[in-house]
């Protein structure tokens, strides 16, 4: 039988073993890349999953902007095939097509007839009133906001999320400070995304009313879209350079650039309209002629540009003006 | 009547000292409580999210209350031997299952009346000036007449099935079921062959509908009151599979050996 101090020893031993593993690995830990140590708690507790209830939650957010009519899984959606919600801020593409008024259909026998009262049955959008039909109840529209808040904080890589919540923030909540914090945490979870510059430059523009601001993220979206492609982003050069390279050169578009033409179309005539107040018309001219060439009505851009020309013949040649 | 709701009465008084719906009506407090002190951009009147998660946890409990409690009451009787010197007194075996059938139907009654008056207070904390106290009414009756139809399915399964446990298991799969795609198995049906086809139709056409008595998007998005004829209408049907239900319980229970 040993005796009690050999014990003690022992344990002495083994503690000063576990403290020299510990002390050896805990470095290797901390630099190893699958340490869940440092995530938040949706990272350890689901993994990269988390993105496909992230989604989840973001079209959970649409169905109460539509106060709870939506189709289901076996419903037709291909008229909610873009969230409304994102739709509605107008910096989003929709790809909706079909009649979102009745995906039900008709009715089919009496059990569907019947159970049609006990369930939402009108389309409506809760920043139009929602089920009552009262404008004055727009504001329900921050019903959306915590499942877009579990969307960000889920899945923090997509930059839509933000710019949903923040123009919904600044728009029915005249909470523009919060809006503000949203796209700044967005910035920093996607830098450089154009679609957060675009809608932060609007929030600048609309809500402070600071010209200078909003002129400095909208060309720093400019400039991220053109990065893009890849030809474009090798040099570091001022971005209405970049923009009058890219005017120059053959439409050769890159898939991204492609699929998220919309949001040029936006920063530029938003660039536009900030210079022509300004009464820089010749900038004002380039940014609209950006936006006409990826719009989807050049023909409306190109009424606006040739209304900026006729202002900048008559700023420089006054004297040629039509007699009559 | 007398001997039914003296049968009812003991079953009542068995789900009072039974401790489930207290766990599940504190641990329901417990999670609103938490989910509604979250702040969500510093605007306290968002509301819904709210409605929907203490909804949402209604009635998960009340379906396990009236699975759970209905599952055990035949069962428990045989296996405490008590079912015999029950039906030694002046009680016929029909008068057992409606006795049983009522008392569990009640008890899940009350304890919708607990969760219902509790989300009605949390309702109100936040959203002032809007108190659609015939909605939930509407919710609330509708809610417990389904429960009624569940209470006689698991009634009927709890004779056939071999142990509560089962039968439990079985319930819950059939009333998901309903709930999820009960609604659309017509649709479904259409993309099947024969005879598939048809048995999917007339399974459409046989089960009860539970997705009737849901009315939770109607309350949480403050939707206008249900036509009260509908309500009606949709009541009567309930009572219809619940009696047929019935009915199928007292045919096997007239049976059943009860030893």
């Amino acid at each position: 039988m040993a005796s009690p101090r050999t014990y003690l020893l022992l344990l002495i031993a083994l503690l000063v073993a576990c403290f020299g593993v510990a002390a050896h690995l805990e470095p290797e830990f901390q630099a190893w890349r699958g340490s869940r140590s440092t995530g938040d708690i949706f990272n350890i507790a689901l993994g990269d999953s988390r993105r496909m209830f992230a989604n989840s939650f973001y079209v959970k957010a649409d169905e109460y902007y539509h106060s709870g009519y939506y189709p289901s899984i076996f419903d037709d959606r291909t008229a909610f095939q873009t969230a409304h919600m994102a739709a509605d801020t107008g910096a989003v593409n929709s790809k909706n097509h079909g009649d979102e008024h009745g995906f039900l259909g008709p009715v089919r026998n009496w059990i569907d007839g019947f159970g049609r009262h006990f369930f939402p049955d009108r389309h409506t959008h809760l920043d139009a009133g929602g089920p009552a039909d009262d404008l004055s109840g727009s504001q329900n529209v921050r019903e959306i906001l915590p499942w877009l808040k579990l969307s960000a904080d889920l899945d923090p890589d997509n930059a839509q999320t933000y710019t949903v919540t923040a123009y919904w923030l600044r728009e029915r909540m005249n909470n523009v400070t919060e809006a503000d914090a949203v796209l700044h945490e967005g910035l920093r979870n996607c830098p450089g995304s154009y679609d957060i510059l675009f809608e932060l430059g609007r929030l600048y523009y609309e809500s402070y009313h600071d010209r200078d601001r909003a002129r400095n993220v909208w060309e720093e979206g400019v400039r991220q879209w053109l990065n893009l492609d890849p030809d474009m982003a090798t040099q570091r050069r001022p971005v209405d350079q970049m923009v009058a390279d890219w005017l120059n050169r053959p439409l050769n578009l890159v898939k991204a650039q492609k699929d998220n033409q919309l949001v040029l179309e936006q920063l530029t005539t938003h660039l536009g309209k900030l210079e022509e107040e300004e009464d820089h018309l010749p900038q004002a001219i380039q940014w609209f002629q950006a936006g006409q060439r990826v719009s989807e009505t050049p023909d409306v851009i190109q009424k606006r540009i040739d209304g900026l020309n006729f202002k900048l013949g008559q700023k420089f040649h006054p004297l040629l003006k039509p007699l009559f | 009547m007398k001997n039914i709701f003296a049968v009812a009465g003991v079953v009542i008084k068995e789900l009072y000292r039974r401790k489930d719906f207290y766990v599940l009506f504190i641990v329901t407090i417990l999670i609103c409580l938490v989910m509604a002190s979250i702040n969500i951009y510093d605007d306290a009147n968002i509301v819904r999210y709210l409605k929907e998660v203490s909804l949402d946890l209604i009635w998960i409990c009340s379906l396990v209350v009236a699975v759970t409690t209905t599952a055990r009451q035949i069962p428990a009787e045989r296996e405490n031997r008590t079912l015999l010197p029950l039906l030694a007194k002046p009680l016929t075996r029909t008068q057992l299952i409606l006795g049983k059938f009522l008392g569990c139907w009640l008890a899940c009654g009350m304890a919708l009346l607990c969760f219902y008056v509790f989300f009605g207070a949390l309702a109100a904390s936040r959203e002032h000036e809007h108190w659609p106290l015939l909605n939930y009414f509407q919710a609330a009756v509708m809610h417990w007449f389904m429960l009624g139809i569940i209470v006689a399915l698991s009634l009927l399964g709890s004779l056939v099935f071999a142990a509560p446990s089962s039968n439990s298991t079985i319930c819950a799969v059939i009333i998901g079921g309903i709930l999820f795609v009960g609604r659309h198995l017509d649709q479904q049906a259409l993309a099947l062959r024969e005879p598939t086809r048809a048995i999917v139709n007339a399974l459409y056409f046989t089960i009860p509908h539970l997705e009737f008595y849901d009315l939770r998007d109607l309350v949480i998005h403050n939707w206008p009151l249900i036509a009260w004829k509908y309500i009606g209408l949709a009541l009567l049907y309930a009572a219809g599979y619940m009696a047929v239900f019935l009915l199928g319980a007292c045919l096997v229970f007239r049976r059943k050996a009860v030893n």
